[in-house]
């Protein structure tokens, strides 16, 4: 069997997906405005879930959509707006240690990509994916089944959480 | 694959949209002025029917001003952001049966998609994105504090939308739209058609106010609460851009409307429509009707609510938020499994 | 078809972008912010060869890690924001009161 060469419409949207995460990842990290860096992640964040959808998981890409986007970076601008005002955005945003983590980060990047290119990945032959059973019916199924317990030790992490959030930025009472 | 019927499926709706959009205007200074003892815009053609058009002209023939300390960049996508939020949301809701016509049945949806009820909570949430933006880049700070409040209220409103959402689905089985519309086909005991405002009446109110919250329409317009923060997160805006805002704010009003119709009202059923005996093409079309004139009461609604109830403080929006519409959407899917159970 | 390999590397050139972020920036929410980009990098990883194997397992994991991510974003933020209260900045490099 040789392998499909020519190029699908699902492939030009993987680079074009890839490319956006890629490019808009590195405005989140050498942006200057914090803004532009928020907005940037929401573009990464879209990519990525436009690669769920590729990779058929369409029910989380629109969890990604509902959860990072809608929630997790709201806060983060929240957060940007409550500590930043666009005049003093300039002062002090810069960058530290910028030798000691290009290396850092080079060497991660180089075991990385080595191991992904060497290792013979285990590959189900003819695995397709869109025959995985992952719609909505059968994640909530094997939420309550097979993963009761991760499921249940989570929404107790997500009570923890919400709590610990409000004890810490609650304004301290003066007596 | 066809591309011709999605297309032809997008421009339509969204020329009926826009078209809505100018005559809701009209509608809501007409309804305003009834309520208030006035006349209201009556010059600009017969009845003032005209008045939108005069509308936009001024809109398009004014200066547009971004204020030299704004982000210009952010300053001018915020209020596009805005606007497509709120017409996206259309691809995914049914406005009527599948429908044959031209020797073909054609499904009256754009994309009919199978996680459409995420999609719908994935979009509402992405709505605060406009207007937090548009609120910082200006650069002003009655902007900058409308924008805050709306991230810190569209947050805390999109729980108890959820959670509200869930008694549906659970009712539905499915987190399709389509499926969900259908399944609100069924009868009552014979005579109360099995929408799911009689199945759950408090995930209806719950959800409703919800998505008045959602949307910044009053009694929760504290975003832009203009005898406090001047125009709120638009009050450096201008033009068209401001323009695009109220365009934004009543697509939004269409959209809201639309879905409480497809989730709670029966979406496009028309009750007992099959006992008539009419044909097969009539039916759809009565069904697309059933389902204009369901959007078009909620949004009646809409306008009558906000202009007979005033606005809230803040922190009564942030009691009733966490502390009474949670509980309730909590209530109401414990409620809702109890009857499933049963 | 784009092979599983494409996949992989785009998830580590993301993963490296976090990275460098987390050590480079001294604004504390880049640093959150970089941190929300390394764990959407894992969750593609896992996503990629849950499709290639066919195996479902890989979204279950996916699906826990935005749970984890939601709470620590909350958490996180909450955290920057007494930090802001108290120091009046949010940059890691002048918060130091625990270097004594």
């Amino acid at each position: 069997m040789t392998p499909d060469t020519t190029l699908h419409l699902t492939d030009y949207l993987f680079y074009f997906f890839a490319l956006l995460a890629v490019f808009s990842g590195g405005v989140v990290v050498f942006s200057r405005n914090i803004v532009h860096s928020a907005f940037a992640l929401m573009f990464t964040l879209f990519a990525v879930a436009g690669l769920y959808v590729l990779l058929n998981a369409d029910f989380l890409a629109v969890t990604q959509i509902l959860v990072y986007v809608g929630g997790i970076l709201v806060l983060i601008l929240f957060g940007v707006m409550l500590t930043n005002k666009i005049v003093d955005v300039q002062i002090k945003a810069g960058s530290i240690h910028v030798l000691p983590a290009s290396i850092i980060t080079a060497v991660i990047a180089g075991t990385l990509c080595g191991v992904f290119t060497l290792t013979d990945w285990f590959v189900v032959p003819g695995a397709d994916a869109s025959a995985v059973k992952t719609t909505a019916p059968h994640i909530g199924e094997a939420l309550i089944t097979n993963y009761v317990l991760p499921f249940e030790v989570a929404s107790v992490v997500l009570l923890v959480a919400m709590l610990g959030a409000a004890m810490i930025a609650r304004r301290e009472r003066k007596k | 694959m066809n591309i011709i019927e999605p297309l032809v499926k997008i421009a339509l709706i969204l020329l009926i949209n826009l078209t809505t959009v100018a005559y809701l205007v009209y509608t809501e200074r007409r309804v305003s002025a009834f309520i208030q003892n006035r006349v209201g815009p009556n010059r600009v053609g017969p009845m003032g029917l005209l008045q939108p058009v005069a509308d936009i002209v001024k809109l398009f023939f004014k200066e547009d001003i971004v204020p030299t300390a704004a982000n210009k960049f952010v300053h001018s996508l915020a209020p596009l952001i805005s606007l497509i939020v709120a017409l996206s949301t259309f691809a995914v809701i049914p406005f009527g049966n599948t429908i044959h016509l031209f020797g073909r049945d054609i499904k009256l949806m754009i994309a009919d998609v199978n996680v459409g009820l995420l999609y719908l909570l994935a979009l509402s949430s992405l709505g605060v994105y406009g207007i937090t933006l548009s609120g910082w880049s200006s650069n002003n700070k009655y902007s900058l504090l409308g924008g805050l409040r709306s991230s810190a209220q569209m947050i805390s409103y999109e729980l108890s939308m959820g959670l509200s959402i869930i008694g549906v689905l659970m009712i539905a089985g499915s987190l399709q739209l389509d499926k969900i519309v259908v399944h609100q086909g069924n009868y009552l005991g014979g005579f109360l058609p099995a929408w799911n405002i009689f199945l759950q009446p408090l995930g209806f109110i719950t959800f409703v106010v919800a998505y008045f919250a959602e949307t910044n329409r009053l009694p929760f317009d504290l975003p832009e609460a203009e005898p406090e923060l001047v125009g709120g997160y638009h009050t450096e805006y201008s033009g068209m851009k401001f323009g695009l805002f109220f365009l934004a704010e009543y697509a939004n009003m269409i959209t809201a409307s639309a879905v409480i119709t497809t989730l709670y009202l029966g979406g496009w059923q028309f009750p007992f429509i099959e006992n008539f005996g009419f044909s097969p093409l009539a039916v759809s079309l009565l069904q697309v009707a059933a389902f204009g004139v369901k959007v078009a009461l909620v949004l009646l609604f809409f306008i009558i609510v906000r202009w007979t109830i005033p606005r809230f403080r803040y922190d009564q929006l942030m009691n009733l938020g966490w502390k009474v519409m949670l509980p309730l959407a909590v209530l109401n899917i414990i409620i809702t499994g109890f009857f499933i159970l049963v | 078809m784009i092979p599983l390999n494409f996949y992989l590397i785009l998830s580590a050139f993301m993963f490296c972008v976090g990275v460098l972020g987390v050590l480079v920036r001294r604004n504390a929410i880049v640093v959150f912010m970089c941190i929300e980009l390394m764990l959407n990098s894992v969750n593609l990883s896992l996503i990629a060869f849950s499709s290639y194997l066919g195996d479902p397992t890989g979204q279950m994991l996916v699906f826990f890690v935005m749970t984890v991510a939601a709470a620590e974003a909350a958490v996180g933020l909450a955290i920057i924001i007494a930090l802001f209260r108290n120091k009046q900045t949010v940059n890691i490099d002048e918060i130091n009161i625990l270097k004594w």
